[in-house]
């Protein structure tokens, strides 16, 4: 197979972009309220910054970093919180999804409980989003095998 | 003429998704075949959003001063967002088939060893 | 095989453009898609959301149904991924 190639620029020059990086996704995922952005585009930034780790050095490194079971398990996490927060407010008294009732569990007015609602669904799609894109991309590269590095 | 002129983003659009289009029948390959569908539905994507345009609108974020100071709010100063809504759901649905359609590709390359359709459709007998 | 898939894209292609003749100009703001419910949205989306992105607002409160089945969507595609491509270990 092609040896995996461990360039000193590449590998610096990430080592400096990766945490602005993720600092980025994390501001556009919390101010979709204000500016454009929202969950599927955090955490598509998210997944990104993954990725770039992911080319420049080993996959067994970051493997470590993030294993496959804990991918998993955020995979299905982001979904939770999701139907999580609906079935509150069906419980609450209200319809799915009608996040007008969480007003009664915290201490804001019904049109500012929309608000966190909006902001709580908005966490759990950019948590989805981004296992995802790391997920289909470690199956992807190493077909499979998930024992040797990108080369 | 005049048809031509105040509609060209339709005709750009249905030239880049007829682009598409041929790669997805023309090509032998797969992954060119797949690269087609790809482009397909980026024109598909693109062809919605630019029905909801409006002359001389701005993005759709309402400014409204905080508190205080209320606009009114004129529906027609706003492009239309419902497009840009429905088209976020188009765009994870392309990525979606993409990775799904890699997944199978990559089965087909251990079964046959080969990526051409017409070599796999002979094997196939 | 080359020129019949052409044909078959001349002729795709010539009846989507016959088709644009009903389709509302570009940037024209009386079209019958700005005009049916999307200005409710935009009006009210502040006072009944205090979100001021209408887009977002849209997305995760008044279509929050259609974003439930999205995620669902996204999350089978992984699954799928994993189910076709992982080998067991032996």
């Amino acid at each position: 197979m092609i040896a995996h190639l461990e360039d000193v620029i590449i590998q610096t020059v990430c080592r400096i972009l990766i945490p602005f990086i993720q600092v980025y996704g994390l501001y556009v995922i919390a101010h979709g309220h204000h500016s454009p952005g929202g969950g599927f585009q955090g955490g598509v930034i998210l997944g990104a910054g993954f990725i770039l780790f992911c080319v420049a050095y080993d996959i067994n490194e970051a493997k470590r970093r993030l294993s496959e079971k804990l991918d998993t398990v955020f995979c299905s996490l982001g979904l939770i919180i999701y139907s999580g927060i609906g079935f509150t407010c069906l419980v609450l008294g209200g319809n799915y999804l009608n996040y007008s009732r969480l007003g009664r569990i915290l201490p804001v007015d019904p049109v500012n409980a929309r608000s966190l609602g909006i902001l709580g669904i908005e966490i759990g799609v950019g948590i989805t989003v981004m296992a995802v894109m790391v997920s289909i991309f470690l199956d992807l590269v190493s077909r499979g095998k998930h024992e040797e590095g990108l080369g | 003429m005049e048809l031509i002129i105040s509609k060209y983003n339709y005709w750009v659009y249905i030239i880049l998704m007829m682009i598409g289009f041929y790669a997805m029948i023309g090509k032998r390959n797969l992954v060119k075949k797949l690269v087609g569908m790809n482009i397909f539905q980026t024109a598909i994507i693109l062809y919605f959003v630019s029905t909801g345009a409006k002359r001389g609108a701005t993005i759709p974020i309402v400014e409204h001063g905080h508190g205080e100071v209320a606009h009114a709010i004129q529906a027609a100063h706003y492009v239309n967002p419902l497009p840009h809504v429905l088209m976020l759901t188009a765009i994870v649905v392309m990525v979606s088939t993409f990775g799904v359609a890699l997944a199978i590709i990559i089965m087909l390359y251990r079964r046959y060893n080969t990526l051409e359709e017409d070599e796999i459709l002979e094997l196939r007998k | 095989m080359k020129p019949l898939a052409l044909i078959a894209v001349l002729m795709t292609g010539i009846l989507l453009l016959y088709g644009t003749i009903d389709m509302p100009n570009w940037g024209d703001p009386d079209s019958p898609a700005s005009i049916h419910v999307s200005p409710r949205y935009i009006e009210k989306t502040v006072e009944e959301t205090a979100v001021p992105n209408v887009v977002t607002s849209a997305l995760a409160d008044y279509r929050g149904y259609d974003t439930l089945g999205e995620t669902v969507v996204i999350f089978t595609a992984a699954m799928a991924c994993i189910l076709l491509i992982r080998r067991p270990r032996k």
